[in-house]
């Protein structure tokens, strides 16, 4: 590892917060207008039992939805990637459903499932965030070059020899990309569902009750925690594509 | 006894204008370690050959047999090698090697699987480079790993489609030889499609000129004295002469001049 790929980053968010604090500082904004981030400090100092609390509820949530998306979402790109008549049947159906603004399912769910908190909130977090797996493990599939298939079927190997063999590994890149899109996708699900219905878990709930409070620093120490987790989750996804997709890094010239 | 024999061979595609032919009767015949080059106008069907040899599709009328047997489905005999060397990404070249072996012997010890893998890349030139992953090679040398893929499980007839075609003039010469160099070592049937002449002269046992679509045979070149030799040869007056013989049938199949 090398060390400038820890310390740039690390004053990079130093450059931000001083440039914050100053702005703030400058303008002499009261913090009911803009929290400055030594007021941030003290609000995760008072509430940090909540915090380890309701991250954990946000973080578990978010990773559960994640993973059914996953699964959901390469079935469904495998389906489509491989029949061309599924292909023309769910696509449109696909967008129309990626169209509908999830705030508005949110009620929907939250009646059909009343008080299935759990569930709804990982419910959301996967309808929000399947359809770019789906679409891009069935780009992935579909754009398979056939003298790959040729070179196996010609010694007589099976549709699943060469899905697992090669359609699969060589679709590992694009769902790694998509991946990427769906953890962050993922955390606006949950978020949507803890702050719209009231059932106080998540660190959408502690958001709600700063706001009902009027506590601007404890709302902004929120949305700084909500962007650790999501940096925390989105290089986990960034590790297991160097462990499984590396392959596809080209060297550098 | 000929190890190919296509026997008045027609296929049509269908299309949503109705079918579109691209054989007619076509017919050839590769005897037991002979190398037959197949060359014609673009877009007359040639693809379409390798893959009826193949067993990946088969023809309307006609019939295509193989080691006197009739091609009803994909075997296990047949290796390829195409213009684009399609290289595994995730593997390793001694790995994307192996991978026929996999297909055909999963039962076969892995030491083994490797050991031939090796002996290959070794006879084309590619010892030291097992462990690289085909990005970190030349054009040429993953063309070469290709061909070593098409003949990992010794296969009665490996089929290459312009496996040259994409290369630069000097690498395409140097593969020229270390084909002639593996047939030594290790003899095999060939099916050769290509669109340059010299290649067919210098590689070919055997040099078939299709006509244009639907594709026919059109002339059939017999090249005497087989086993490796001097690139220097296509200078010769011979060969100068063969080369001016099937640049005027090309012409005839473009429909440029008449028979």
């Amino acid at each position: 590892m090398n060390w400038q790929k820890i310390v740039v980053p690390i004053a990079a968010v130093v450059v931000l917060m001083l440039a914050w604090e100053w702005l703030v500082w400058f303008n002499d904004w009261p913090n009911y207008k803009m929290a400055s981030p030594s007021d941030l400090w003290p609000a995760f100092v008072r509430f940090q039992d909540l915090f380890w609390l309701y991250g954990w509820q946000t973080l578990w949530r978010t990773v559960a939805g994640l993973a059914v998306a996953v699964v959901f979402g390469t079935f469904l790109g495998m389906v489509m990637g491989l029949s061309k008549v599924m292909n023309e049947a769910l696509y449109p159906l696909l967008v129309g459903f990626n169209a509908i603004p999830k705030a508005t399912v949110v009620p929907v769910v939250a009646l059909m499932f009343v008080g299935q908190h759990d569930f709804n909130t990982i419910l959301i977090a996967f309808l929000i965030s399947f359809f770019p797996i789906a679409v891009s493990v069935s780009i992935g599939l579909s754009t398979l070059e056939p003298e790959y298939r040729d070179i196996l079927r010609s010694l007589g190997a099976s549709r699943f020899t060469v899905f697992w063999k090669i359609a699969l590994p060589k679709t590992l890149p694009e769902f790694f990309g998509a991946l990427k899109v769906a953890v962050t996708l993922a955390f606006i699900g949950t978020n949507l569902v803890e702050i719209i219905t009231p059932h106080g878990r998540g660190l959408g709930h502690l958001f709600q009750s700063a706001q009902t409070n009027s506590d601007f620093p404890l709302m902004f120490a929120v949305l700084i925690a909500l962007a650790a987790l999501g940096i925390f989750l989105y290089y986990i996804v960034v590790a297991l594509e160097k462990i499984f997709a590396g392959w596809a890094e080209r060297p550098a010239h | 006894m000929n190890l190919i024999e296509i026997k008045g061979v027609t296929h049509a595609y269908k299309t949503k204008a109705g079918p579109f032919p691209v054989l007619k009767n076509l017919n050839i015949s590769i005897p037991e370690g002979s190398f037959c080059a197949v060359v014609g106008p673009s877009g007359c069907g040639k693809s379409t050959l390798t893959r009826l040899i193949a067993g990946l599709m088969f023809p309307d009328q006609g019939e295509v047999w193989l080691h006197g047997e009739r091609v009803t489905s994909a075997r296990k005999t047949v290796g390829m090698a195409f213009q684009n060397p399609v290289l595994l990404e995730w593997r390793t070249i001694l790995q994307n090697v192996m991978l026929p072996l996999e297909i055909v012997a999963p039962m076969m010890p892995r030491r083994q699987k490797e050991e031939r893998a090796r002996e290959l890349l070794a006879m084309v030139g590619l010892e030291g480079f097992e462990g690289q992953r085909p990005s970190q090679l030349s054009g040429g040398m993953r063309q070469r790993a290709s061909l070593c893929r098409a003949l990992v499980h010794k296969p009665d007839v490996i089929i290459l489609d312009e496996p040259f075609g994409a290369l630069d003039a000097f690498t395409r010469e140097d593969l020229w030889q270390t084909m002639h160099e593996m047939r030594a070592k290790e003899p095999f049937t060939a099916l050769l499609i290509t669109h340059d002449l010299r290649e067919s002269v210098y590689l070919g046992d055997q040099v078939v000129v299709l006509s244009g679509r639907p594709a026919t045979t059109q002339y059939v070149m017999e090249i005497p004295g087989g086993g490796p030799r001097p690139l220097e040869i296509l200078y010769e007056p011979e060969s100068v002469e063969r080369l001016a013989i099937l640049r005027h049938q090309i012409q005839i199949a473009q429909g440029r001049e008449a028979a």
